[in-house]
C-alpha cells in the first residue's frame, strides 16, 4: 500500500496532489494538536517526573539493573510458557487432525464435539478452569503449568484446524499417489499429507505463536504466577507508582517479540511461495500463464478459514 | 450440580452482563474499525500511516495490556469513567484493529476492475469506495469479520476477569473464589454460558455467509 498508486484513485494530477497535500497538512496539524494536548495533559498530571522514568529507561539509575533483571526474568517466563504451549499444541493438534482424517464419520463425532467446545471457549476461562479444577482432582502443578495447559487446550484445536486446512489444500493426487504405491491410509496421512500440510501452513503456525505469546499475559489476571512479563510490570507499578511508563515498556517488549515473529511468518511465507513457484516452473516449461494460474489457486486454497475453520487464522494473520 | 440450579438467576444476570459488554464493544469496534480501514486505503499519506501504525501496534500487544492502559492509566490522566466503560473502551480499541484488517482484506478482495470501472465513469474516491467497492467488500468481509466478532465475544471474558463485575466470568470467580463452591460445576456453567453465545453466532454467521456469498 505504501506509495504504490491504488486502483481506488487515479495517479494524482497537479490538482489532486495539491488537495492531497492540503489534506495531509490538515491531518498532520490535527494529530499534532491532539499530541500536544496529550503532552500537556501528561505534564499537568506529572507524568514526566524523572523518577517515574529513570528506573526503567535510564541505565545510570541505581535501580535500573535490578529492574531489568526482573524484566529479563519476565520475558523468560513469557517465552517459556509460550514455547511449552506451542510444543504441546503442535503435538496434540497433529494428533487431532490425524484422528479427524482417519476416523469414520460417526467415530469422529466426539472428537469434533470436543474441538468445537474448546474452540468456542474463552482462553482466559480455560486457564482459570485448569487452575481451579485440576487441583480438585489431585493434580497439583505450578502456576506456569496451569497457564500452559489452558493455552494448549485452546490452541491445539486451532492448530488442528490450520493443519486440516493445509491437508485440504493439497492436491488430491498426493493422497491418491500414496495409496497407489501401497501405503495404508494411516501411512498416507502421516508420511505424505501431514508433512506437506506443515510446510504449507508454516506461516499460519508462526502467526498462531504470536497469539500464544500475547495470551500468556492472561496469567496476570487469573493466576497467582508465574512471574511473566505483565505480572512483573504490575509489581513494578506498585513499587514505583508509574503505570503509564511501566505498561508502555511492557507493551513495547510484547510488540518487539511479536513483530519479530510476524516478520518470521512473512519471511517463511515468501520463501515458501518462491519454492513453490520455482518447483513448478520446470515441469511446465514455458506456459507462463498456466503456471501463474495454478499458483494463484494454491495461494487461495492455502488460506485456512474459508471452509468452516472460522476461528482459525486467516491468511497467516494473528487473530484477536 | 445444584450450585447451577440454586444460582441460576446469578448466571442469567451474568450472561446478560456479558451480552451488554459484547454489544457495546461490537458497535464501537465496527464503527472505529471501518473508519480505520478507510484511513488505510485513503489517498492521504498521514492517515494511511496512522491506520497501519495503529493496527500493527495493537495486533502485536495483548488485550490485557490495553485494558491496563484504559483502566489504570487513563484515570491517572484525569479521564475518569466507571470501570465498566473503561473495560468496554479497552475491548473496543483492541477489536477495532482486527475489524480494520478484516474490512481492508475485504476491500482488497474486490476485483480491481470494479474500482477501475467506477473511476472511469467519473466517480470520486469517496463515491467509488462508498457505492461500488464497499457494498461488494462487505460480502467478502463477512467470513473474516465473523471470526473477529467471535473472538471478541470470547475476549469479553478477559474484560470480566479484569474485574468489571456483573458478567459471566465474574460470576465464576465469585462463586468459586469468594463463596467456595466446587469449581467444576460452576466453571462448566460459565463455559456453557459462553458457548451459548459463540456457537449460535457461528451458526448464524455461516448461514449469512451462504446467503450473501458471491462466487468469484
Amino acid at each position: 500500500m505504501s506509495g504504490a498508486p491504488s486502483v481506488l484513485y487515479d495517479a494524482p494530477g497537479p490538482k489532486a496532489r495539491r488537495r492531497s497535500l492540503v489534506l495531509s497538512v490538515v491531518v498532520v496539524v490535527a494529530f499534532l494538536a491532539i499530541a500536544a494536548w496529550v503532552v500537556l495533559r501528561l505534564r499537568s498530571t506529572g507524568q514526566f517526573a524523572p523518577d517515574r522514568w529513570a528506573p526503567l529507561f535510564w541505565p545510570g539509575d541505581e535501580q535500573f539493573v535490578q529492574v531489568w533483571g526482573r524484566i529479563g526474568t519476565g520475558v523468560r517466563y513469557t517465552l517459556q510458557a509460550a514455547a511449552l504451549a506451542i510444543l504441546f499444541s503442535l503435538v496434540l493438534g497433529t494428533a487431532l487432525t490425524t484422528l479427524r482424517l482417519l476416523l469414520g464419520r460417526y467415530a469422529r463425532l466426539p472428537v469434533v464435539l470436543l474441538a468445537e467446545v474448546l474452540r468456542g471457549a474463552p482462553v482466559v476461562l480455560l486457564i482459570f478452569f485448569a487452575s481451579r479444577v485440576l487441583p480438585q482432582f489431585g493434580v497439583d502443578l505450578s502456576q506456569l503449568w496451569y497457564l500452559v495447559i489452558g493455552l494448549t487446550a485452546y490452541n491445539f484445536v486451532v492448530i488442528g484446524e490450520i493443519l486440516r486446512a493445509g491437508v485440504a489444500a493439497l492436491p488430491n493426487g498426493q493422497r491418491e499417489a500414496g495409496l497407489a504405491i501401497g501405503l495404508t491410509r494411516q501411512q498416507t496421512v502421516l508420511l505424505i499429507q501431514l508433512p506437506q500440510a506443515f510446510r504449507l501452513m508454516l506461516p499460519a503456525l508462526i502467526s498462531q505463536l504470536v497469539v500464544i505469546v500475547k495470551d500468556t499475559s492472561l496469567a496476570a489476571l487469573v493466576l497467582t504466577g508465574p512471574q511473566e512479563l505483565l505480572r512483573t510490570g504490575r509489581q513494578l507499578t506498585q513499587f514505583f507508582n508509574n503505570p503509564l511508563q511501566t505498561y508502555l515498556l511492557v507493551a513495547l517488549l510484547f510488540i518487539i517479540i511479536n513483530s519479530l515473529l510476524g516478520r518470521l511468518a512473512t519471511y517463511t511465507e515468501k520463501r515458501l511461495s518462491q519454492a513453490r513457484s520455482a518447483g513448478k516452473q520446470e515441469p511446465e516449461g514455458d506456459i507462463t500463464e498456466t503456471r501463474t494460474d495454478t499458483d494463484v489457486e494454491a495461494d487461495a486454497a492455502a488460506t485456512p478459514g474459508d471452509t468452516d475453520a472460522d476461528t482459525s487464522t486467516t491468511q497467516g494473520r494473528p487473530q484477536p | 450440580m445444584e450450585v447451577l440450579v440454586d444460582n441460576f438467576d446469578l448466571f442469567v444476570r451474568g450472561f446478560l452482563g456479558s451480552l451488554e459488554i459484547i454489544v457495546y464493544a461490537l458497535v464501537g469496534s465496527l464503527v472505529l474499525g471501518t473508519i480505520l480501514a478507510m484511513m488505510r486505503v485513503s489517498p492521504v499519506p498521514p492517515l494511511r500511516r496512522f491506520g497501519s501504525g495503529y493496527v500493527s501496534i495493537i495486533r502485536n500487544s495483548p488485550l490485557t495490556i490495553m485494558l491496563f492502559f484504559t483502566a489504570f492509566v487513563l484515570p491517572e490522566l484525569g479521564f475518569n469513567a466507571p470501570f465498566f466503560w473503561l473495560g468496554v473502551l479497552g475491548l473496543t480499541l483492541y477489536t477495532a484493529a482486527f475489524v480494520c484488517e478484516a474490512v481492508r482484506s475485504g476491500i482488497n478482495a474486490v476485483p480491481a476492475g470494479q474500482a477501475e470501472a467506477a473511476r472511469s465513469v467519473g466517480l470520486t474516491f469517496g463515491q467509488s469506495l462508498g457505492s461500488v467497492v464497499m457494498p461488494q467488500a462487505i460480502r467478502s468481509v463477512i467470513p473474516p469479520l465473523g471470526s473477529v466478532v467471535i473472538a471478541m465475544m470470547k475476549n469479553s471474558a478477559v474484560v470480566g476477569a479484569f474485574g468489571v463485575g456483573g458478567d459471566l466470568f465474574s460470576v465464576g470467580t465469585r462463586l468459586t473464589s469468594a463463596q467456595g463452591f466446587a469449581a467444576l460445576p460452576v466453571l462448566t456453567g460459565v463455559l456453557l454460558g459462553y458457548l451459548a453465545i459463540t456457537l449460535p453466532t457461528a451458526a448464524v454467521l455461516s448461514r449469512i455467509e451462504e446467503k450473501v456469498a458471491i462466487l468469484r
